[in-house]
């Protein structure tokens, strides 16, 4: 069920477009807002509530970068894999991440504390190697600036 | 020298708000531009000679002509800024936007008056947050001072604008791949004609430009056009945001006439290269473009003069590629990008992009083989403009062709050392 805060949401964007469909995606971000990612009930749900078939919905979510089909853990860790950061040294810096995570790209460590997945350019390229945790952005990464900042996030 | 665009962007990284822009001369193109009639809007950009800044140079004011206007035009029509900007290397819209998000709002205010809109969305990636947040903010102060909504400064002009925020994927960027994104489909493109400007979002004439586009709109109504030509050192009008990106002293963006030359940008503005490298080469405007080399860096930074030297302005970003660093591991970073961003739409771009990641892959792990050139050099004229539905695997390839001829004793290397030389 969507939560009564998701449905207001969801409906409060309805007036900005001229039909249901164009919400769907929207819908399915505030969704992930809520919940870190967007199982198959949300999806059921918010395709009644926008008179969609669920599987047109679905297909709709894969295409998508954005939209976790799965579970993350309660912070997600993007890092930038694109040119300028690969110059810069990103294989650097995803060693490191790799190594202090004890986790691989993809995946989600065994605390639940962080889920690290690669990104495609984050627009910061003048300061690259970039990441960005949660909605935060941390640019001119090294190794040791990303200890530090890994402790802010508990 | 002006800096129109970035004469307001604060060094403390904050955005300047609605009274500060109104102070700074801000919404005064948009008073101008309303007491002229869109015709004359119109013709101030097409004879500004704006040319658009996502990539492609097309003529702004032609674009807008393109429109059915006056009393039989089919309502409601649409304005977009198209600020997806996901191309790798390209960092310039969201500096536009986290620094002065009202002028792209009065650009495409004007732009909508000048092609009688009745919306306009703004289609955001999603990792641009504090672009968001500002935005937000901007357009709801914009409606409480009577820049949009009903009856725009008692002119009985209309317009809504909503920010939309995307779910990314680097195809959204194509224009009409954009308007599915914003309908709620998957962002396939749309075949062309009909162009966006007759049949766009929901299938009512649509205008969508860039970000820097826009942002420039407002500085032509207010100073004109013959203005705007005197800002640029070559027949390409206006200032030209440059950027510089890898392993240069000091990287970063920079409002420079338009012409400007990439030596002047490299070394001037971005201090040269770090000490004890060497320039090689580097891309010019985003991922999707050629290189250019040490012979092209005199060459003025304009659309047709660096086509002439075999490359494209693209987004003016520099991303330099210095002498220790390996071009065939960089092309392999860029067309493992282009692969997993094909959309799937067509064969030729679905297959040849992963054929040609892997081959490159391959090259850079020691394990590339005879006639591999062969084959990528083949892919290039099969991904070549024409051959597949939209411009993403042709962009793909400009890098690859033009880095195997610049470059091809390097992955000669590669296949016969089977190794990358520059690993230890
Ligand atoms: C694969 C692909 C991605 C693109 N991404 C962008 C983008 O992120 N931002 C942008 O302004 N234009 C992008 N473009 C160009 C747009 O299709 C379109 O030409 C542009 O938005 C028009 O605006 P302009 O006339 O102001 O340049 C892209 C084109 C292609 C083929
Ligand atoms: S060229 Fe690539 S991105 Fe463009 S339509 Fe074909 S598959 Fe999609
Ligand atoms: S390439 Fe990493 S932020 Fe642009």
């Amino acid at each position: 069920m969507l939560s009564p805060e998701e449905r207001r949401e969801i409906e409060a964007e309805l007036p900005l477009y001229p039909n249901k469909q164009a919400v769907c995606i929207d819908a399915m971000q505030i969704v992930q807002k809520h919940r870190g990612w967007v199982p198959d009930e949300a999806i059921q749900d918010v395709a009644s509530l926008l008179d969609m078939a669920p599987d047109e919905l679905d297909g709709i979510a894969t295409f998508y970068n954005r939209i976790f089909r799965r579970p993350v853990g309660r912070h997600v860790l993007l890092l930038c894999d694109s040119v300028s950061c690969w110059v810069m040294g990103y294989e650097r810096v995803r060693a490191h991440l790799m190594e202090r995570l004890g986790v691989g790209l993809g995946q989600t460590t065994a605390d639940n504390r962080f889920t690290f997945l690669p990104n495609v350019c984050l627009g910061a390229c003048d300061r690259a190697p970039v990441m960005m945790v949660n909605e935060d952005l941390h640019a001119d990464l090294t190794t040791e600036k990303i200890d530090t900042l890994l402790e802010d996030y508990k | 020298m002006e800096k129109p665009l970035t004469q307001n962007i604060r060094t403390d990284g904050t955005a300047i708000d609605l009274a500060a822009y109104e102070r700074a001369g801000g919404y005064q193109g948009l008073r101008k531009a309303l007491r002229m009639s869109p015709e004359e809007v119109l013709e101030t950009v097409k004879r500004s000679g704006l040319r658009g800044r996502g990539g492609a140079g097309f003529p702004t004011g032609v674009k807008w002509s393109l429109v059915p206007r006056g009393k039989d035009a089919p309502h409601p029509k649409y304005v977009v800024a198209n600020a997806d900007e996901m191309e790798p290397g390209a960092f310039k819209d969201r500096f536009l936007l986290e620094g002065d998000p009202h002028q792209m709002i009065e650009g495409m205010i004007i732009a909508a008056y000048a092609v009688e809109a009745d919306a306009a969305y703004i289609f955001l990636r999603w990792a641009y947050r504090e672009a968001a947040v500002r935005l937000s903010k901007a357009i709801a102060d914009a409606y409480r001072h009577r820049y949009l909504g009903k009856n725009i400064l008692e002119t009985g002009y209309n317009l809504e604008m909503i920010l939309h925020v995307s779910a990314g994927r680097y195809i959204c960027g194509e224009e009409t791949a954009l308007l599915n994104a914003l309908e709620g489909k998957r962002a396939n493109p749309r075949a062309k004609p009909p162009y966006p400007q007759t049949v766009g979002l929901w299938g009512k004439p649509t205008v969508v430009n860039n970000v820097e586009t826009f942002c420039n709109v407002p500085h032509i109504l207010k100073n004109g056009p013959d203005w705007f030509q005197s800002l640029s050192r070559t027949k390409d009008a206006g200032t030209k945001l440059y950027g510089a990106s890898g392993k240069v002293k000091r990287p970063g963006l920079w409002e420079l006439p338009m012409g400007t030359t990439a030596r002047e940008i490299l070394e001037e503005h971005a201090g040269g290269m770090r000490d004890g490298l060497r320039f090689r080469a580097a891309i010019p405007g985003g991922a999707s473009t050629e290189f250019i080399t040490e012979p092209h860096l005199d060459i003025p930074m304009d659309f047709d003069e660096i086509k002439k030297a075999g490359s494209r302005l693209g987004t003016a970003t520099l991303i330099v590629l210095d002498d220790r660093t390996c071009p065939v591991g960089m092309l392999w970073n860029i067309e493992q990008f282009f692969a997993q961003e094909s959309c799937g739409w067509c064969t030729p771009c679905w297959s040849g992009l992963s054929w040609v990641e892997q081959i490159l892959g391959a090259m850079e792990r020691g394990e590339g083989e005879e006639g591999d050139l062969e084959i990528l050099r083949q892919q290039t004229k099969f991904m070549a403009p024409g051959n597949t539905f939209c411009a993403l695997a042709p962009g793909a390839m400009e890098p690859l062709a033009s880095g195997l001829t610049y470059f091809q004793e390097d992955f000669e290397r590669h296949i016969r050392e089977k190794r990358c030389p520059w690993k230890s």
